[in-house]
């Protein structure tokens, strides 16, 4: 005898049980939801318009998109523009564990400086940062290697030759991102329970190699998530290196529209390119979570693709009776 | 359970009587709350002793301290006549750097109530990690002696599961192969089965009843009145941050002098 009711038949598809399936199973009809398919008719409908009425905007000349999507000024704005990004990211993540470390140490000249790192930096925007950097040679015109208030000098250099744009910019970005970076590590820290330094310690491991392999291994799992978010408004906010002419995506693409004058286009190029970087990003993101997630209570999920596959069958399994194996 | 009295007196090591551990008028507190009141024992190479009372006593407090996790704020603790902590040079003690203390705790295994495995490694790995990385045993020898010790408490089909994927009584037998394989001359316990299911307890016990047997200086704090009775060469009972009570487990446990001893006894026997 088969039932019929609007109830979800519980335990259906998910306990993997292999019994086969019996005269008492609930036969459910899958709950409907029309709202779902009116509002993503809605919704198509208002991206078509949007997307008509950019495709036949007279304002915008297609044939200039195209042409300058791998334009090699622009492709090599990429490249500075990911070098920029990568090398501010690691340096920085460096300098955020050694400033976590400090500002977690009993030491209070440590914890005290780390502190006021983390204060000056968070404090002041990026942009200001950025502008100082680039105009260091307005501050102090020599840089000097020596002993502070006596004659005595290493080596002195112009501060132009020494802090070109680039590095200025690289400077900014890795200063200021190592003030985030040192929270967030700080952060993952203090989320590995106090047991395991205590287990640690027992073992005679010495607090350093306790944090390299037994806390921070840990840590990665909190840390890894909002430092892949970090990354990613590293690669966006590298524009801002704009300010201060360094070649990167989005001043090599200003440079570019104030000769042709086709500003929205270059923008649009610009955008798809940062969209594209940015997913792509995302990729070692998932990966590191799944290494740093191993040993965890839950089991590692599946691939993308897998993902993607099973929300396919997903949409169909109130359907399916039980497991595949029935 | 007198079997169990009858082999446990006949270990070998019990009869050479040098003191490993020498605890003398050791006092804790924890700002204006003093834990420990000055506590002084002695362990004998060897042997096993059992620290009992109601919780808040002290025991578990003072047990950190024999390996330094908790800094002590009077007395002294020596193992193997060597100060915990601190160093003696001619008449002055000077207090030693992280990287003494750990030196010292190599030789001081611990097991924790709450096993305290690192999550992030096999069983196997939680063995091997501490002699590679500390007393930098070659890897493939240390693989080797971690498989051995894994057999040793029954679980060696289980060297590659992670923490998260064994039963809280497979997980302290390997929280116990791990502090083995340092080769500690002392291993303290710290309400071992505690944090266990009881169908789970007797495995644990049954791995430290064979340490016992063979000649492991144990200081166990623990409820487990069976496991005290039948294993440990002395109990000492404490409460309120001072040993109320020692003396072999036969005495103790059935002739207690003080009347917090039998207290405490009646209330978990």
């Amino acid at each position: 005898m088969k039932q019929v009711s609007t109830l979800p038949a519980p335990h259906v598809g998910e306990t993997g049980s292999t019994t086969a399936s019996t005269a008492d199973d609930v036969v459910a009809v899958p709950l409907r939801h029309p709202w779902r398919w009116i509002v993503a008719g809605a919704l198509a409908l208002g991206f078509v318009a949007l997307f008509s009425s950019l495709w036949t905007n007279p304002n915008i000349d297609h044939a200039t998109i195209s042409s300058y999507v791998f334009h090699p000024r622009i492709l090599s704005g990429i490249g500075l523009t990911l070098v920029v990004t990568v090398v501010s990211m690691l340096v920085s993540t460096v300098l955020g564990v050694l400033l976590a470390v400090m500002r977690l140490s009993k030491n209070p000249v440590m914890n005290a400086f780390a502190w006021f790192y983390v204060w000056v930096f968070r404090g002041t925007p990026l942009l200001i940062q950025i502008v100082f950097w680039g105009y260091l040679g307005l501050l102090y015109s020599q840089i000097s290697l020596g002993i502070p208030f006596t004659d005595f000098t290493v080596f002195s250099v112009d501060t132009n030759t020494l802090v070109p744009a680039f590095t200025a910019g690289l400077l900014a970005m890795t200063l200021n991102q190592a003030a985030y970076s040192a929270e967030i590590i700080r952060g993952g820290l203090v989320s590995v329970d106090a047991g395991q330094q205590e287990a640690a310690a027992s073992l005679g491991m010495s607090p350093a190699y306790t944090l390299f392999r037994v806390v921070l291994p840990q840590a990665m799992r909190v840390i890894t998530p909002p430092m892949g978010n970090e990354t990613i408004s590293m690669l966006k906010n590298t524009s801002l290196l704009s300010v201060i002419a360094v070649l990167e995506l989005y001043t090599v693409a200003t440079q570019i529209s104030s000769q042709n004058l086709r500003q929205v286009e270059l923008l649009v190029v610009v955008s798809c390119w940062y969209l594209f970087l940015t997913s792509v990003l995302s990729v070692p993101q998932y990966y590191l979570e799944r290494h740093y997630g191993r040993g965890s209570a839950r089991q590692p999920g599946p691939t993308p693709l897998g993902r993607l596959m099973s929300s396919f069958r997903k949409g169909k399994q109130p359907e399916s009776k039980g497991p595949v194996n029935d | 359970m007198t079997d169990a009295l009858a082999t446990h007196r006949t270990r070998p090591a019990a009869a050479t009587a040098s003191p490993l551990l020498v605890a003398s008028n050791v006092r804790k507190q924890y700002g204006s709350v003093e834990v420990l009141k000055g506590i002084s024992l002695t362990v004998n190479a060897g042997e096993v002793m059992c620290l009992l009372g109601p919780s808040g006593s002290g025991k578990s407090t003072f047990l950190r301290c024999i390996n330094h996790l908790e800094r002590i704020d009077g007395g002294r603790i020596s193992v193997a006549g060597e100060l915990i902590g601190y160093a003696q040079r001619q008449d002055r003690v000077f207090e030693m750097n992280p990287r003494e203390v750990a030196r010292q705790r190599r030789s001081i295994g611990m097991v924790f109530q709450r096993f305290n495995l690192f999550p992030h490694m096999s069983a196997l790995e939680n063995i091997w990690a501490a002699p590679v990385g500390v007393k930098k045993v070659p890897k493939q020898q240390a693989l080797k002696r971690g498989m051995e010790l894994l057999d040793r408490v029954g679980l060696a089909h289980l060297a590659k599961a992670y923490p998260a994927q064994l039963s809280g009584g497979q997980q302290q037998r390997v929280a116990i192969a791990r502090a083995l394989a340092m080769d500690p001359q002392l291993l303290l316990f710290d309400e071992p089965t505690s944090a266990l299911d009881p169908e789970l307890v007797g495995d644990v016990l049954d791995v430290m009843r064979t340490l016992a047997a063979d000649g492991m200086t144990m200081i166990v704090v623990t409820h487990e009145i069976g496991f005290a009775r039948s294993a440990a060469d002395n109990v000492v009972f404490m409460d309120g941050g001072v040993v109320v009570e020692s003396g072999v487990p036969a005495a103790v446990f059935d002739n207690p002098q003080h009347p917090r001893t039998t207290a405490f006894l009646n209330s978990v026997m």
